[in-house]
């Protein structure tokens, strides 16, 4: 639409940089040699990307190599330090995400945000409401937003309140309000982190047809399928340098994986053996850990029997909204269970393991019995971004302790120091600020923060949902590793290939009640998902497994 | 909240419907209508200053007439306009401390200035600049160097409490013709109702500020900062501009209700106005505005206004009270306010 105004003189640079595809047109942006420095890190050097109308550029690398930062530094949130951006030929530099907008870029960031009081029309409209001589047209706007809605597939009352819809409709909310702008680029954040397979089949179709119109589409995903599936070009970075530009088609995901962490997949693949390894042996029928006996709560979950043995991995599959977050909630006392009962804690009765018949009434309740949950909510449950990584990683120790005996400041360091090292949190700074880490790192601060609390239970809600492969690997060997230790875990994911790989038995949730329990014994995926689907078999694109 | 929603949700958005929701018959959207739950804390008020008006018509001679309510406007004229400016402030998810000490400060410049002999136009210009100033000031403090809005409007206040011992630690009297007219004149109603025109002209911000609020994009904005101040600079908004806008209302308001109310005691002092933020403040929340931002309606913060003058009303026709008996009950409803509040959105998901 717009590429006409690009004058042609970057055109010849660009050519003669690197071998492009002669049928590339003029970058639509292009960003060159851009440094960004916070305090004393430099979250980018000098890095290069250049966006041509008409692909789906695909942003690659893991968490804290300085994606997020690029596209921040793109949309104008931050200030760059050394480089220059150039938007449609011209050099431009945004001073707010109002100007970036303006200059026809879109973006999705990885957290959803809008605002949660306004609804789902107004937020969508937000900035570019229809007017009838300066005031707000409503009717014009809901039907605006109401006919977006329905070309994507979203099925959401425009007029309803956005914060009453749950995550992943307010994600697809958010989608609809960069798409519903005519934007020359679209940036896309992580936007499939809290979607379920339709869904993203939907965005997808959206992603292709915008691809078909011109726009320039920027893709960051931790879902290499997805990827692969829609993609077109990739820039990949590390450690906030620029790895390699590459052509999709030309690169395996293997290459690709090595490319990102920058080495090979061996423990990828030890972890894969030992997974095999534990499959094999019989769980022994000891003293279980939790039971809990028709445990329900009026609206959120069916009455629903689990039972855990000391040293076993439960995975929990099942689609959004299918029950699996409830559980853990009600597991952990940060919702009160209305029906059942849930015993808790082994019956050796250790320190403070008190075990007890009884309704777990609140979370601190259930530290207590040594039972520890990381919520699927980073943002809003877990991460305080404004305290440091030593302050987040000592909060559940502290809350335990009760806030009368602090923890002695030796202590802390060392706890901090050795946690920091065996989860390989970077930056390595016990004194950073927590908003300051990228995903994957707040997620291993997270996990920090309850493995110190030494917990016999520990309740994983999508613990790597939105982080990279490196750290998720990372994630997954610790807790089989803790398993292996003998700690109980019940590890939620939407990725069943992850739940597949770690449990030793299975749960599968759908419409708020469990409606299988098996051993993980050569389960696959495809099996699991036969019995999501119950009697209609659906088709899907998450057959194909990754090793 | 979701169960008022659903049936709706089921409706409107349906794929592939005929006719797109524009255009469905009179009779289903009459049929189909549910007021937001949204709206609920403003008829909830509303509701609260119908039942008064009930007691108090059945205890007291003479107090279910129309003129009560007109009374009340005359007597709370610069409150409601106070309240106007202090609606725009509170639903970004700030405060403002200072229009007490604005409103004094204006009283005392009105008179000063008058008493020199300035035209009382001029007079009424240069006490909405100062006010609007002082406002603009706090503004960008809060968003540029990121200070508390309480920090920043509590040292407004004092400045401008300071600021009128500076100019005069008398009270001046207002013996200008102009002023004394605009004071005395009122608007005579059929019936043999009167009601000032100050009062009247007190509606004119609270219907001003409807319009911006619900139908601008600047009044989506300030809605769009309470929600989520990040999220709405992310969305491209203008957040920094809109932020100091608020402040700037909130001043030049206070400015407007330091005329009005030099208009009702005809005089300039420095300890005019002492502890009406806070009034101001208890209106906006017994109207139903969110402190932390987001949620409610300049007319609530009417209504808020009606209520707290209302009860002095009570307190007056029953004779035997003391007037503190204001304060205990201001004190109790909004407790129960801000109590009922968080029950109402502790609710939502």
């Amino acid at each position: 639409m717009t590429q006409t105004e690009a004058p042609v003189l970057p055109d010849a640079t660009t050519a003669t940089s690197a071998g492009r595809p002669a049928d590339a047109p003029v970058p639509v942006v292009e960003m060159r040699d851009i440094s960004i420095t916070f305090g004393a890190v430099k979250a980018l050097s000098e890095v290069s990307v250049r966006l041509y109308p008409g692909e789906v550029h695909a942003l690659m690398g893991e968490n804290g190599a300085g994606k997020s930062t690029l596209i921040k530094a793109l949309t104008g949130v931050y200030s760059i330090d050394g480089g220059t951006v150039l938007v449609g030929g011209e050099q431009r530099s945004f001073g707010s995400p109002a100007a970036a907008q303006d200059a026809g870029i879109s973006t999705v960031y990885q957290e959803v945000n809008l605002v949660p009081n306004l609804t789902v029309a107004e937020n969508m409209m937000l900035g570019r409401e229809p007017r009838i001589a300066g005031a707000i047209n409503t009717f014009a706007m809901n039907r605006r937003a109401a006919a977006v809605l329905q070309r994507l597939g979203i099925d959401v009352d425009p007029r309803s309140v956005l914060g009453s819809h749950p995550i992943a409709v307010q994600q697809l909310v958010a989608i609809a309000r960069a798409v519903d702008v005519d934007a020359r680029v679209l940036i896309l954040d992580e936007p499939t982190s809290s979607l379920d397979s339709d869904e993203v089949a939907k965005l997808f179709d959206v992603m292709r047809h915008l691809r078909e119109k011109g726009v320039a589409i920027v893709f960051v995903s931790h879902f290499l399928d997805q990827v692969y599936e829609i993609s077109d070009r990739m820039t990949i970075l590390r450690n906030g340098r620029l790895v390699e530009e590459r052509m999709v088609a030309d690169t395996s995901q293997l290459e690709l994986v090595q490319l990102m962490i920058g080495r090979d997949l061996e423990v990828l693949e030890r972890l894969d053996r030992d997974a095999a390894a534990a499959a094999e042996e019989p769980a022994e029928p000891a003293v279980p850990v939790l039971t809990a006996v028709g445990l329900g709560r009026k609206g959120t979950l069916e009455a629903t029997d689990l039972e855990l043995f000391p040293g076993e991995v439960i995975g929990i599959a099942g689609l959004l909204g299918s029950g699996r977050t409830e559980l853990a909630r009600l597991l952990f006392g940060a919702d009160t269970a209305d029906r059942g009962s849930l015993e808790v804690g082994s019956a050796t009765g250790r320190r403070s393991g008190r075990p007890g018949r009884r309704r777990l009434r609140s979370p601190r309740h259930a530290i207590d019995r040594k039972v520890a949950f990381s919520s699927e909510d980073r943002k809003g449950e877990g991460v305080i971004g404004d305290l440091t990584v030593a302050d987040n990683m000592l909060l559940a120790l502290q809350a335990s302790r009760g806030w009368l005996r602090p923890i002695p400041q030796a202590v802390r360091t060392q706890l901090v120091d050795q946690y920091i090292k065996a989860l390989d949190i970077r930056p390595a700074d016990p004194h950073a600020l927590m908003r300051n880490l990228s995903g994957g790192n707040q997620q291993k601060v997270l996990l920090a923060r309850w493995l110190i609390t030494e917990p016999e239970l520990l309740i994983l809600d999508e613990p790597t949902r939105g982080i990279d492969i490196g750290a998720k690997t990372q994630i997954q060997a610790l807790v089989a590793d803790l398993a292996a230790q003998g700690m109980s875990v019940v590890f939620i994911s939407a990725e069943l290939e992850e739940v597949l790989r770690l449990s030793d038995r299975l749960v599968v949730m759908r419409d708020r009640r469990k409606i299988a329990e098996r051993p993980n014994d050569g389960v696959s995926v495809s099996d699991v998902l036969e019995i999501i689907a119950g009697p209609q078999a659906t088709t899907t694109e998450k057959e194909e497994t990754r090793g | 909240m979701s169960t008022a929603t659903a049936p709706a949700a089921k409706q409107a958005p349906a794929p592939g419907t005929p006719r797109p929701d524009g255009s469905r018959s009179v009779w289903h959207r009459v049929k189909d209508f549910e007021p937001p739950t949204r709206f609920l804390p403003v008829f909830v008020t509303f509701a609260l200053l119908v039942g008064m008006f009930g007691v108090g018509g059945a205890r007291y001679d003479g107090f279910a007439d129309p003129q009560t309510v007109l009374s009340l406007l005359t007597d709370n004229g610069f409150l409601v306009v106070l309240a106007v400016g202090m609606t725009f402030v509170i639903l970004t998810g700030g405060i403002d401390l200072s229009v007490g000490s604005n409103v004094a400060l204006s009283t005392v410049i009105a008179a000063k200035t008058l008493q020199m002999g300035w035209s009382p136009l001029l007079v009424v210009v240069t006490v909405l600049v100062v006010g609007t100033v002082l406002g603009t000031l706090m503004g960008l403090l809060i968003h540029y160097l990121d200070i508390q809005p309480f920090i920043a409007t509590l040292a407004g206040m004092f400045l401008a409490r300071g600021l009128c011992y500076l100019i005069s630690a008398e009270s001046i009297p207002i013996t200008d013709d102009t002023f004394s007219t605009w004071a005395f004149s009122t608007l005579v109603l059929p019936g043999g109702y009167y009601v000032s025109w100050s009062a009247v002209v007190a509606l004119v911000p609270v219907a001003v500020a409807a319009f911006v609020l619900a139908s601008t994009r600047f009044g989506r904005t300030v809605y769009a900062i309470g929600g989520n101040e990040s999220s709405a600079m992310l969305m491209g908004l203008r957040v920094a501009s809109t932020k100091v806008a608020v402040y700037a209302i909130s001043g030049f308001c206070a400015a407007f209700g330091g005329i009005l109310f030099s208009l009702y005691t005809l005089s300039g002092y420095s300890l005019n106005a002492v502890g009406m933020e806070l009034d101001a403040i208890a209106a906006v929340v017994i109207g139903g505005t969110l402190l932390t931002g987001g949620r409610g309606y300049v007319v609530g913060s009417l209504l808020g206004v009606m209520v707290l003058g209302l009860i002095q009303t009570f307190i007056s026709f029953d004779g035997t009270l003391s007037s503190w008996w204001t304060r205990i009950s201001i004190g109790v409803l909004v407790l129960v306010f801000v109590v009922v509040q968080r029950l109402l959105t502790r609710r939502q998901p």
